[in-house]
Order: structure tokens, then sequence, then C-alpha cells
């Protein structure tokens, strides 16, 4: 059966989606991250959708389910790389995915993920 | 039939200036356009309209004889739109050319009055739609010339410009509508892919009246760019407009707005980890301006 790839990236979790989703899709993705989060003890999760040309409230659903998902489990979610077209749709199906953090690109999106710890050190450093 | 031609074309230097005379009665436009300019555009238009009576007869006015005289007017009104006519004016062009036309048909027809009303009477009717034509073709220049305006308005006043690497600026000037706020919004977020900015300044300094519905407008663009991945920062809030958001009790609380686009600006550097400082050499320089800095501090 088609399956999206979850990949492990240290305490990450790189999810890309490139194919069009459907409910048998999305339910067994939702499957494998909770799975992975908890086996791997995963601490971020980030979904590529850059390849995504095409959405509908079911994927905004999806992102915004999994992004809970993660978020009950310990793990934070970064949704990148969303196109223009996308983000416009989304909007006008009233769907702003709140409490899901974004970014540019996937090597935003780890900095995000990463860069709070390395900006708490370093304000820590400047204050001592 | 052909007795209305055979009257225009014998009668033409007579007949245009008695219709240039009772044009410039009515309408005065010496400042836009010269008298002989006048003179020949008449006397073109009465050969046309001669030839048009003569081949297709003055009946048929959708015949192939008046293509002439149409695309004559057509073009004559256009001309005019651009050159800041009235309609009225243009409609006048046409239409003082009756009473010249009817005194000639009456002097020519004066012994058999059943010919001469309905020459008259058909005169009238080609007069009539000759002016009809001529309105049109300059209303929909006139339309065309406004379609062009606003979509080079629509254009000019959505400039997206990169400040710094990964900080945008858009400055937005005039009224945001739903129109503009979808290209505002388009062109925003493909800067945004493109230039791979982190932090986008929405200026509204030149935006008149903030509503419910601007602000709607504002935010949806605001929600769109940050499912991207970008932080939006508006800037530019007048005292005014801040007190109109205020009462019309709309929520701006999740988006971070300044009162100037500097300040804005320096709060995208130092989120985006960097900072302004005067260089030594300046410092070095002008030993005043050490002191001005200290004594702020």
């Amino acid at each position: 059966m088609e399956r999206i790839p979850v990949l492990r990236m240290g305490s990450l979790l790189l999810i890309t989606i490139q194919v069009d989703m459907h409910d048998k899709l999305a339910m067994q993705l939702q499957d494998d991250v909770t799975e992975r989060i908890s086996e791997w003890g995963s601490t971020g999760v980030l979904i590529d959708i850059s390849s995504l040309e095409i959405v509908d409230s079911f994927i905004g659903r999806m992102l915004a389910n999994i992004a809970g998902m993660s978020r009950v489990l310990g793990a934070e979610t970064v949704v990148v790389g969303m196109q223009p077209a996308v983000a416009i749709t989304l909007v006008e199906l009233d769907m702003s995915l709140t409490g899901v953090r974004t970014a540019l690109s996937v090597e935003a999106g780890m900095e995000l993920l990463y860069g709070n710890a390395i900006i708490g050190t370093e304000d820590e450093r400047t204050e001592a | 039939m052909n007795d209305l031609a055979e009257i225009i074309s014998q009668n033409e230097d007579r007949l245009r200036t008695e219709w240039i005379r009772t044009m410039s009665s009515a309408v005065e436009r010496a400042d836009l356009i010269s008298k002989a300019e006048v003179d020949e555009q008449c006397a073109s238009i009465l050969r046309s309209i001669a030839d048009g009576a003569k081949t297709s007869g003055p009946e048929n006015l959708a015949g192939a004889g008046w293509n002439g005289a149409r695309d004559l007017l057509t073009t004559i009104s256009s001309s005019r739109a651009r050159q800041g006519f009235s309609p009225t004016d243009v409609a006048m062009f046409v239409l003082s050319l009756k009473q010249p036309l009817f005194v000639l048909i009456r002097e020519k027809m004066a012994k058999s009055p059943d010919v001469l009303f309905e020459m008259v009477w058909s005169a009238t009717r080609l007069l009539d739609s000759l002016a009809l034509t001529t309105t049109e073709s300059f209303t929909s220049t006139r339309e065309e010339l406004i379609m062009r305006q606003q979509q080079e308005l629509l254009e000019l006043s959505t400039p997206v410009v990169k400040l710094w690497d990964g900080i945008l600026a858009l400055p937005i000037i005039g009224t945001l509508d739903s129109a503009r706020t979808q290209v505002v919004m388009e062109s925003l977020l493909q800067a945004v892919v493109a230039t791979n900015s982190r932090y986008a300044i929405i200026d509204i300094t030149g935006v008149p009246t903030v509503d419910t519905l601007v602000a709607q407008h504002l935010l949806k663009t605001i929600t769109a760019a940050r499912l991207m991945g970008a932080e939006c920062i508006i800037s530019g809030v007048r005292p005014q407009i801040a007190q109109t958001i205020v009462h019309l009790g709309i929520n701006l609380e999740d988006v971070i707005t300044k009162a100037k686009l500097s300040d804005a600006f320096a709060l995208a550097l130092q989120r985006s980890g960097r900072a302004v400082v005067k260089t030594a050499a300046h410092a070095a320089a002008n030993p005043l301006s050490g002191l001005f800095g200290k004594r702020e501090e």
C-alpha cells in the first residue's frame, strides 16, 4: 500500500508530502507519526508541503490534527514550504491553522525547532 | 432618394460653413482643437455622408456604403475622448449639422411639401443614428481609458520592496478593497517565496481609512503570510487610525503593530538577530556624537 515516509533526523521527524492525500493515507500518516514520536521520543515534527499545489479543507484539517496529536505527545510541529496559492486557499477556507508553527523552508523549520535552545544559551551568555 | 446625396455634395462648402457656425455657437472648444482641423474633419464627414447616401441610400444605415462615415466618426470621437471633450460636445458635433441641412432641404424642395417632409425625416434619422454611433464610441474610448488607468493604479500601488536580507516592505497606498487585497496578498506571498524572507512589513501610512473590512483584509494577508512561515508587522498606524481601530473593536492583538516604518524595521532587524551600530570611525571624527550618545543613555 502507498505510504508517506516518516524520516528520522536526530530528535526530529521529517515528513514530505508529495502525493495527493486521501482518507486512508492521512489516517496511516497519523498512525505512523504518533507511533514514531512515542517510539523515538522525537521533540519536533517537520511537515514539508512545498510540492503540494492543491489543498482542500481535508488536508488543512489533517495538518491541524497531526499538530494537535504531536503536541499531546510532547513534540512541536512546523509546517514548511507552503506555496502562496495554498496559503491563500487555506485563508479563504477560514483555516488559519492556529497552533501550528510555520517556516519558509525545511532549513528554516529546523532552525526554528533547534534554534530555541541555541538562542536561549546565547541570551544567557550575554546576560552573564 | 439619392437627392439627399446630391444636395449635400452640390452644396458642400455652404453646408460646412453653416455647420461650423452652428457648432461653434453651441460649443466653443478652441482650446482643445484648432479651427483648421475642425474644418477638415467636417469636410471629410460631409463627403462620406454624401458617399453613403449615394451608395447605400439614407434609409439603409447598416449598409456597406455607410462604413466609411461610421469609421470616420468613430476615429474622430475616439480622439476627442482622449483630448478631453465632454459627451455633449461630441454629440453636438454631429447634431449641429441638422439645422443647416434642413434649411438647405427646405430651399431646394419648397415646391413639393411631401418630398420635403420625407427628406427631412430621413435626414433626421440619419443624423440621429450617426450621433449615436459617435457617442457610443466616445463612451467606449473613455471606458477603455478608465480601465487602463485602474489597472495601472492597481499595479503601481502594490510594490514589494526588499529592505534587507530576509526583510520585505509593502507600502500600501489607497483604500484596500477586495480586489486590491487579492493583488496585494499575491504579490506579497510571491515575493516572500522569491526572496526567502522571514519578515514582511506592511506599511499602511497611505491608507486613508481603516474600517472593519480593511482590517479583515489585512488580517487575511497576515494569516496567509504566517501560513507560509513569514511574520508580518503592520506599520504606519496614524493616531487617528489607532483610535478608529479601538472604537470599532477590531482585534489586532495577534498582530504586531508599530507607529512608524522605522520602528517596524528595527524590530525585524532585532528579531533576525541583527543590530544597527554607529561605526567607530564616525564616532572618532565626531567627538560630540559620542557625548550625546552617552547623555541619551
